[in-house]
């Protein structure tokens, strides 16, 4: 069985999060949470494996928690 | 209100030639870090240089107060390394809460075998007393306090200035010019130069507080950056450390705050105070408010006339990239204007200068709006991901990278450089990275490679288990993995891994500690005329 992967993936970070940020600038809130909708939709069919795509809902949901681990050392903030 | 720092007065000198004008090589407008930097980074390299600044003092207040590894380094090729690491504070670990638990903490330098850590907080007005010091020490620099540029005139032969001071006017003819009179630039605005970009609707307050070893003794030596928290709700609140028992702390106030009511004391006290406790025992240092934007000019290069630091580029302070951007702007600029002042390079050397730090700026301002758009979300949208990151953050390593409350200033790595020679052999530090540090021992004794690099104000050449020809403006250190007189022994084989050199291999490096190419062999044509590209001819 599959598992979601929790390490950090992203190259940049950064660069993801500003591009995400901006295309949420102009809309209004039902806009917004369609967009958001859209994005999950695509990446859940991108993922495929049911059982990663309802761990990653219960993590969400905050009903799951994870080993808190040491952090990581990343040049940041 | 301060009561750690006792502001130094200069005493100002009547001008030479008051009513007449005078004709300088350097000139350099704004006694500030950056302008004191540069005047004593061409005193080393044996140019003189005039400086003129508007009062008679250092900085006032709580300004820069990161001083970043590299900027670290650059002092320490100036002189000053062991002074800024005497009095700051070290520090290399930032932790990060939401609301009220830690979301994640982090280690900015979690290798060893550095001279210089990540971070050493220091009130910028010791910065700039030890550099008015070091530069009436030169002998080079002539500090003119209470002259105040007027009016400026760029010609082609350098620029014109009329200046004003308590003895009367004068005009100054400076071959050179080096504007490092700040963002409010009158040098800029005078000449008519466009400062351009993003505006953030945001105000933050600074309160320096004191307070003394055992009221602080709950608070330990690192950055701490709180998003939304209990004593400051739906908010930011940033806490330094510096030296004296001052604590630096920022709180954001959003744009609708009124920034004189935020100032009375009274309302600080009970800010802080809900902070730190209602029995923790503090003074009141200083208190500020303050907004930013985010801009440059075009170019930092108009003819004889360079804008370095803020003047050129103004940061968000998330990252503490405006200080440190500062001061390595002065680093880039001034050994190639000694060079062309001592006829070793052509004029269109100083043309990198642009080539260079454009690049740099445009990373520094990328970096802090980043920052700056995730400490103040700009719609329900982005408040929403950036809640979400912080709440998955404590439990979840994947959203770790997401969090921003400021990338702290790393230099640049000048990637596309027209100064930039061969690599013959990619892998560690490519021409156009700062030169990394490493320890070594000399006849037994403990000593940092940086030391060695560009503080005669040459290119050097560093060359492993090889012994070069002796080549024209190139001093060569030797980078042995046994011990051997004459050579530095890299004992912990951390010179030759950071620089990726095999035996026999060597790395150029520029004056301002920068690695300008990488060759296989020692044969010296390809490493003289690297060195021929890195100097623009």
């Amino acid at each position: 069985m599959k598992h979601l992967r929790t390490d950090p993936r992203i190259a940049d970070p950064d660069e993801f999060y500003a591009a995400l940020t901006e295309a949420h600038r102009d809309l209004d809130v039902a806009a917004s949470r369609k967009l958001d909708a859209k994005l999950i939709l695509l990446l859940a069919n991108h993922v495929g494996e049911v059982t990663v795509l309802f761990e990653a809902l219960e993590i969400a949901r905050g009903t799951k928690r994870g080993d808190t681990e040491t952090s990581n050392s990343r040049d940041m903030t | 209100m301060p009561t750690t720092y006792a502001q130094p007065r200069y005493a100002f000198h009547a001008p030479p030639h008051p009513g007449g004008t005078e004709r300088a090589r350097v000139v350099v407008v704004g006694g500030g870090l950056v302008g004191l930097t540069a005047a004593l980074d061409l005193a080393r390299r044996g140019v003189a240089c005039i400086v003129l600044d508007e009062d008679d003092t250092v900085s006032i207040g709580s300004r820069a107060i990161c001083f970043a590894k590299r900027t670290l380094e650059i002092f320490a090729r100036l002189g000053l390394g062991e002074r800024f690491l005497a009095k700051g504070v070290t520090w290399n670990t930032g932790r990060v809460f939401f609301r009220d638990r830690e979301a994640y903490s982090f280690n900015l330098l979690p290798e060893q075998g550095h001279e210089f850590p990540a971070f050493v907080n220091l009130q910028q007005y010791y910065a700039e007393e030890w550099l008015v010091e070091a530069c009436l020490a030169t002998g080079l620099v002539d500090l003119r306090w209470k002259s105040r540029v007027k009016a400026v005139e760029n010609r082609q032969d350098g620029a014109h200035l009329s200046v004003t001071t308590p003895a009367g006017d004068y005009s100054l003819h400076a071959s050179w010019l080096l504007a490092c009179d700040g963002a409010r630039s009158f040098l800029r605005e005078s000449l008519g130069l466009p400062f351009t970009g993003q505006v953030f609707r945001d105000r933050f307050l600074i309160a320096d507080v004191v307070m003394q070893a055992e009221a602080a003794s709950p608070w330990p030596t690192e950055r701490r950056f709180w998003f939304d928290p209990p004593f400051h709700p739906g908010r930011s609140v940033l806490l330094h450390k510096q030296p004296d028992d001052v604590w630096r702390i920022d709180f954001q106030l959003g744009w609708d705050a009124d920034p004189e009511a935020e100032k009375d004391p009274a309302r600080v006290r009970a800010r802080v105070a809900a902070m730190l406790g209602e029995h923790v025992a503090f003074e009141l240092e200083w208190v500020s408010v303050y907004t930013f934007r985010c801009r440059r000019m075009k170019r930092f290069r108009h003819g004889r006339t360079f804008f370095l630091g803020d003047a050129a580029h103004q940061v968000s302070p998330f990252g503490a990239r405006g200080g440190n951007g500062g001061v390595q702007d002065a680093d880039n600029l001034c050994w190639k204007l000694a060079a062309v002042l001592d006829g070793t390079a052509p004029e269109a050397l100083l043309d990198s200068y642009d080539a260079e730090r454009v690049p740099a700026a445009d990373e520094n301002i990328l970096n802090s709006s980043r920052s700056t758009d995730f400490i103040t979300p700009k719609n329900d949208a982005a408040r929403a991901w950036r809640d979400a990151v912080l709440e998955l953050a404590e439990d979840w390593p994947m959203a770790r990278p997401f969090v921003n409350s400021g990338r702290l200033s790393r230099p640049s790595v000048l990637r596309g450089s027209p100064l930039n020679g061969p690599d013959e052999a990619p892998g560690a530090a490519p021409p156009g990275t700062p030169a990394p540090d490493a320890p070594l021992l000399r006849g037994g004794t403990a000593e940092w490679l940086l030391r060695h690099i560009g503080a005669t104000g040459g290119f050097t050449l560093l060359a492993r288990e090889v012994v070069p020809v002796a080549m024209s403006g190139i001093t060569t250190l030797l980078l042995a993995d046994t011990p051997r007189p004459g050579a530095l022994h890299d004992h912990a084989g951390l010179a030759a891994a950071r620089y990726g050199l095999a035996p026999g291999e060597c790395a150029l490096l520029r004056p301002d500690q920068h690695v300008a190419a990488r060759f296989t062999t020692s044969a010296p044509e390809p490493i003289l005329a690297a060195r021929q590209k890195a100097l623009g001819l």
